[in-house]
């Protein structure tokens, strides 16, 4: 799951710095992600693992980390 | 106590005093010279109605955000530009009061503000960054003890007459462009050089310059909270609400002036209920209409006031930024038919029911973050919020 957040990472978060250089704990928003490319990444994450945030998920914590999306995403497909 | 709905009457009589004897006196010479509404401010400050959001235990009267917002349209009703600059000062100590982290120069400097009644201004618009407040281009540059600061802003309202200003920059020099820090310049840690003008159709008062801002400052003065979290809880939502009270009063005080007149002409013919009375009966209507908006986008604001969670959704930043939209797309008419039930006496500028200035103050409201923008972020939300 990690690669593929990376993958939709790299192409839709216009970070300033390499998806890969990052840890799964380092914080998106410090490396540039932006409210606008949020809603992209947010978009396309649920593209990718065929889930709906629910709105109490659409806050900048749960989108603040490769981890935090993760853990969103675990919770989603878990039922 | 932002996150009340109460209003205390007596407050709200200082302000109509200040806005009767004073702002609405100055206003139109606010308006044709574009200068600052020096007199009014003065007034504020001899009211001690600067600072009146701080809480009581340290010296200021614990304001209410209904309270801030019914200020802010009795003043603009007298005097928009006044009544606008009283909103942006509001929203900067309304950050300040919510996010200082009981740090002591902030817990000292409020009360300074409620003491002193300090005028605050904003710098958070820069040149280069496409009118995006949570973007900066410039930073700040720590070292042991101070930072320092420079900014190419493209607008601080009242910046020459304020006496500190509230500004974004990037936390630090390799920050990404939304990571920013919210930092309180004082008037004697800066320097402002001035750039171009501001020769507006209406809200010429609020001498909206830009100017390149230096500043070095104590590192105490930056505030504890990323500029994110103090956007979207307080200056999005307080914006929205302060800017739509004045947007408001200006509506308000128009339909009061046609309303006046409709007056004046049932006088004149006791028994026979003037033509324009159904019109201005219409736009009572349209008034109580836009102020049961109002008033219920700043209730939605108060009742998340305390849950940072909620405060963060996207469906609560698109509901702000409707009441925006929809305020503006409204106030304009209101302010238009007003002066179809005055007619020639609305449309001079020398009569009782003049009311040219109502019409250019309220056009501020379309273009002061330009609704187009604001339909363009809720289209770009919608696509992903799920809140009815």
């Amino acid at each position: 799951m990690i690669d593929q957040i990376r993958g939709v990472l790299r192409q839709h978060a216009r970070l300033a710095v390499d998806v890969d250089t990052l840890s799964a704990d380092a914080d998106l928003y410090a490396a540039g992600l932006t409210s606008h490319a949020t809603v992209n990444l947010m978009v396309a994450l649920e593209n990718q693992f065929d889930v709906e945030f629910p709105e109490s998920m659409l806050r900048r914590r749960s989108f603040e980390s490769i981890a935090a999306i993760q853990s969103a995403l675990a919770e989603l497909t878990a039922g | 106590m932002a996150n009340q709905t109460s209003v205390r009457e007596a407050l709200i009589e200082r302000a109509t005093k200040v806005a009767n004897d004073v702002a609405a006196k100055h206003a139109d010479d606010v308006d044709k010279r574009a200068r600052f509404p020096v007199e009014a401010v003065e007034a504020l400050k001899q009211a001690k109605l600067l600072g009146i959001a701080v809480p009581e235990e340290l010296g200021g009267e614990g304001a209410t955000l209904a309270e801030l917002a019914r200020i802010g349209g009795i003043l603009a009703g007298a005097c928009a530009a006044t009544g606008m600059l009283y909103a942006m000062h509001q929203i900067q100590l309304l950050c300040i009061l919510r996010h200082h982290g009981g740090q002591p120069f902030f817990t000292g400097y409020l009360r300074e503000c409620a003491d002193k009644q300090r005028l605050i201004a904003s710098a958070t618009s820069e040149i280069g960054v496409g009118g995006d407040v949570r973007s900066s281009k410039c930073c700040i540059v720590r070292d042991e003890t101070h930072f320092t600061y420079e900014k190419q802003a493209s607008v601080i309202s009242y910046g020459e007459f304020t006496d500190d200003i509230l500004g974004t920059a990037r936390r630090a020099p390799d920050a990404a462009p939304s990571d920013q820090v919210l930092v309180l310049v004082k008037r004697d840690e800066c320097t402002l050089e001035r750039v171009g003008g501001w020769d507006t159709l209406g809200m010429r008062g609020t001498c909206s310059y830009g100017f390149v801002l230096k500043a070095r400052c104590p590192l105490d003065h930056i505030l504890p909270v990323p500029f994110a979290d103090i956007s979207s809880q307080t200056m999005h939502p307080s914006s929205h609400v302060l800017w739509t009270h004045v947007w408001l009063g200006i509506a308000t005080s128009a339909v009061s002036i046609a309303r006046k007149y409709v007056r004046s002409e049932a006088r004149k013919n006791p028994g026979v209920t003037p033509p324009n009375a159904l019109r201005a009966a219409e736009l009572v209507s349209a008034l109580h209409t836009l102020r049961g908006s109002i008033a219920g986008a700043m209730h939605e604001y108060i009742e998340r006031y305390d849950d940072p969670d909620r405060l963060a959704g996207l469906g609560f930043a698109i509901r702000m930024n409707n009441i925006k939209i929809s305020t503006a797309e409204q106030v304009i008419p209101i302010v238009n038919r007003a002066m179809g039930i005055c007619g020639i006496s609305a449309y001079r500028n020398d009569t009782p029911y003049s009311l040219g200035r109502h019409l250019r103050d309220a056009h501020g409201a379309s273009v002061m973050i330009l609704n187009d923008r604001l339909y363009g972020t809720n289209a770009q939300l919608l696509l992903i919020s799920k809140e009815d």
